[in-house]
Formats: structure tokens, sequence, C-alpha cells
């Protein structure tokens, strides 16, 4: 970073063509303002957070939060135009193609931890979820007790699938946890019970439940493995002049009550392209964060 | 590229408190290891069976072992393993569909037989080829001795043709070994799926694929040394490998 900046400097100085204004900037920021462009990571069926409509155009909660960050940096580095490409990302890429400078910001449902801030930063949190389970009805699994021998199945490489093997051997409830590749998987091993239930965080089981054959047929646990754990949107590390501009413009949208309105319109309205209606209205603890956002990844700090 | 390399991930305690992480990544290499052996045996005894088949003078067995490989060498592997784990409990009877279903380490066994028998198509078309290559006097005077068809593959044709063979089988072996990497799709969480699971947890991305790598490239050495040591054993004096 350090030397990229005096490289363009050097250069700037040498050549005396570098475009006015950008000498201040570093990293992203000039990165923006040279190119005119900013590149957003998305999801393909992250849903309602980013994922694919019937058009195969990105839309969702993280999307329509990272459109408004991209009027902030607009507005922030007084350009006429900010053309802002799309680039999907998957769970294994996303790292890679932030490292390298491809994406800008991953507007996703990425859970901000302090492990994962080794290698990438967050700004501030945009929801907050729990490590529940969705089990059948007919199965009758009222309490996380109640799994006790029973196969529960999870997505491998998860905090989910941790905290499940955590309080597996905690409370000593011999279940036979089944990692599974994604998702959409894990859900078919409930839906064709080769699993009993399905541990996750509520909010995508909410939205894949909503999204099923037979929503009637399941419920999510009152029971939680975890307090609730944020989400953010992530951006490169160390790049401290770019976050500090999109955690002003993140802060800006939640406290002034924007934040809200988005919510309500992904998590409480009907959304395309199916018209399922998640019927998730905010939680306490996402209401008192956009009150005072905040970019801890301690799940204690979010009361 | 704005990266943080940490090449220690390895040493640190995994998330799931089963030692290190370089721990998960060879309890993905162990399980890759028995899903590939068990694999390559079915595919062998199966292989070996429809090989035979296909070159039998009788049009029916031509035409079983012509039906058997093309089904299971015209369907993508992913696909195949999504059928047996998924598809085929729902159609048989709900309760034997319920009991499979419920086998403990299904995905495994899953895994093990769906490659099997994917590779096994592959082996019975070189057995065939193999058999096919062997002049035909050699048939002829095993029938001329008296031989049964049963005698005539068990000690005149199947010996010559595995041998002709063991080259191409390597190749097999070695893909059997690279195949097991679609079983995550059925949660097996084999070598692949460890470095999957490494990378969600630490974002050490380019650290947790590199050393699976390694691990898979190890892995197939150890095979490709252990075929030609066989190739070596089993080779004829002035017969195509022997010297």
């Amino acid at each position: 970073m350090k030397r990229s900046y005096m490289i363009g400097l050097a250069l700037a100085g040498a050549l005396a063509a570098g475009p006015a204004g950008a000498q201040g900037l570093t990293g992203t920021l000039k990165n923006i303002k040279e190119t005119g462009t900013i590149t957003i990571g998305h999801r393909d069926s992250s849903i309602p957070f980013s994922y694919l409509d019937d058009n195969q155009k990105p839309i969702g909660y993280a999307m329509d939060i990272c459109m408004k960050i991209v009027d902030a940096i607009k507005k922030e580095l007084k350009l006429d135009k900010l053309e802002v490409k799309l680039n999907p990302v998957t769970s294994a890429t996303r790292i890679p193609l932030m490292a390298n400078g491809t994406i800008d910001l991953e507007c996703g449902s990425t859970t901000n931890n302090a492990e994962r801030q080794k290698q990438v930063w967050f700004t501030n949190t945009h929801f907050l979820t729990a490590s529940r389970y969705v089990s059948k009805k007919s199965s009758k699994i009222g309490k996380i007790d109640d799994l006790k021998g029973k196969s529960v199945v999870s997505t491998a490489g998860t905090t989910n699938i941790k905290q499940l093997t955590a309080a597996n051997a905690e409370r000593g409830l011999n279940i036979n946890i089944i990692p599974a590749k994604d998702h959409a998987e894990a859900f078919l091993m409930v839906e064709t019970d080769r699993a009993v239930a399905f541990v996750m965080d509520d909010i995508l089981l909410s939205s894949l439940v909503a999204g099923s054959k037979a929503p009637g047929d399941y419920v999510i646990s009152k029971d939680a493995f975890s307090k609730p754990e944020p989400y953010g949107i992530m951006l490169r590390k160390d790049d401290t002049a770019f976050k500090k501009v999109v955690d002003a413009a993140t802060a800006a949208i939640y406290t002034g009550g924007e934040g809200q309105k988005i919510y309500d319109k992904w998590f409480t309205q009907k959304i395309p392209p199916k018209g399922l209606n998640l019927a998730t209205p905010i939680s306490k603890e996402l209401k008192n964060e956009f009150a005072k956002p905040s970019d801890s990844p301690d799940p204690d700090s979010y009361k | 590229m704005n990266y943080n390399w940490n090449w220690g991930i390895f040493f640190q305690p995994n998330p799931m408190g089963t030692g290190t992480y370089l721990d998960m990544l060879l309890s993905g290499l162990w399980l890759t290891i028995k899903t590939a052996l068990l694999a390559w045996i079915i595919a062998l005894i199966c292989g070996s069976i429809v090989g035979v088949l296909r070159t039998l003078p009788s049009k029916t067995a031509e035409w079983i072992g012509f039906l058997y490989v093309e089904f299971f060498r015209n369907m993508p592997l992913l696909v195949q393993l999504f059928l047996w784990f998924f598809v085929l409990p729902e159609l048989l009877p709900r309760a034997i569909g319920l009991w499979l279903k419920q086998l403990p380490n299904a995905p495994f066994w899953t895994a093990a037989i769906g490659v099997g028998l994917f590779m096994s198509a592959r082996v019975a078309v070189q057995l065939a080829a193999g058999i096919s290559s062997l002049p035909r006097g050699q048939k002829q005077a095993a029938t001329a001795l008296g031989l049964t068809t049963v005698q005539t593959y068990r000690y005149v044709l199947l010996p010559m043709a595995f041998r002709i063979i063991l080259p191409p089988l390597t190749s097999e072996f070695l893909n059997t070994v690279k195949n097991t990497a679609v079983a995550i799709t059925i949660g097996l969480i084999e070598l692949t799926g460890q470095a999957r699971s490494m990378q969600e947890f630490s974002f050490q991305v380019f650290e947790a694929f590199t050393a699976a790598t390694l691990m898979y490239l190890l892995l197939n050495l150890v095979v490709v040394t252990a075929m030609r040591f066989l190739e070596r054993r089993v080779a004829i004096p002035g017969y195509i490998a022997g010297k």
C-alpha cells in the first residue's frame, strides 16, 4: 500500500500527468478516482441480502446499502460519474478477489469475526443473526435437548457447525453431526429426512423455509446456539481512508432512519422474484446497533 | 496484492476443537484415501466382470456390458452421486428408504460406491480393449487344449490383458483419487472439503488450497510409484513391459 502510494506519487511528480485531485488519496479511493469505477462483489443466492432476480440482476438488502455507499463515495470524491461494476463472488472466491483488488466491497451475508479480521476489514454491522435450527413440525423437536442422539446437519466451514459441535460436547447430546456442502443441500437433507434438523443463521433458515415447497411443514427453534452475530460489508484490510468513508456512509444510513426503511423493504414485505415475505421485523439488538453503528466482531457488544 | 500470508496457520488450533488446522486437513486426507481405496476395489471388481461380459461370445452378455458402461460413463459423476444420495432413497419403499437415509456414514459409503461404479465403466472398457488386443490365436489355442470358457479367461486371456492395461489402469487409479473430491456434494468432508472449511474459518484461502494441492500431489505420487513397482513385478520377460 505504502509502496504503491510512493510509486504513484513519484510517477505523478515525474510526468506531472496524474489526474488532478488524486494525489492526496491512497489505496481504494485513489483507484476509484482514477478509474471512475468501483467494483462490488455480490452473492448469487444469499436471500435477501444479495442474490439474483429473474433478470439475473443482483439485488438485495446488502446491495441497497452498498449502492448508498457508492453514492457517498461519489460525493466524497466529487465525481460526476461513478460506474459500478458487479462481480459475482462465492464464499471461496471472496477473499482472493478482495485481496487482489478485483472487488472493492463485498455485499452479502459475511459474518464479521475476530479471526477473519486478520485478513479483511468490515464496515458497520448491517445485520445480526443467531444460530438456530429448523426442523419438520412432525418431528416435534421443541428444544435443543430434543436433538439428543439424532442426526443434525449444518454447513461445513460455518461458525454454526462449530457452535453445534461445541454444544454437542458440552451437553453430552451425542448428536450425529452431518456436514453439508452448502445451505441448499443442508436444507435438502432435512427435507428428505436424512437429518432431523439443520443448524444455521436464523435469517437464512427463514429464507430457506419461505422458499421451500411446503413452508408450513417447518418450524424454526426458539432455542439458539449462540448470541446474535454481526454481518458486515467486507473491504480491504489496512485501507484506513476508504474505511473511514464507508463507515461514515453506513453510519449516516443507519442513524438517519434510512437503514430501517431498507430493512423493512427486504424483511417485512414481499420480495422478488417469487414474492416471498420473510416476515422478520427488526430485532431489538439491530435497532440499537442502527442507533449506535458499530463494526465490532464481538457478539457481546450488541445488546 | 493485499493479502495477509500466514503459513503458521497450520499449527494453530482449529475452531472445531479437533487439534490444529493441519490435523483437520490430515483427517480429510485420510478420508480421501479410504474412499479412494474402497472405490478402486469396487471399480476393479465390477469393471473386470463387465469388461469380460463385453468380450464374451454371447450377444446378451455383450448387451448387458454395453448398457452398463453407457449408463455409468455418460452421466457426470456429480449427478450420479446426487442421484444415489438424494433420489434413490425416495424411489424405494418408504421403510427401506428411511433405513438407508439413517445409516451411519451414509456419505462415505455412497461416495465410495458411486465413484467406484463410475470408474468401473472405464475399467471395463479398458479391460475389454486389452482382451481384444490379444492375438485371436491365444483363445483358439486355449479352446484346442480343451479349456472351458472360464478357464480360458482365467489362465490365458485375463493374465495377459491385465498386464497390457496396467499403465492406463494407473491413470484410472489416479482419477479415482481425484474424483473423490466430488463427494463434498453429498457432505463427505474429505481433503477438498476440509480445505474449504479451513478457508471459511480462517480466511487463509491460498494456504488451505496450497496444502490440499500438495497432499493430492504426494498421494498420487505414492500411487504412481506403487503401480510402477507392480508393473515391474508382474512383467513377463520379452513381452511389452518386460525386459
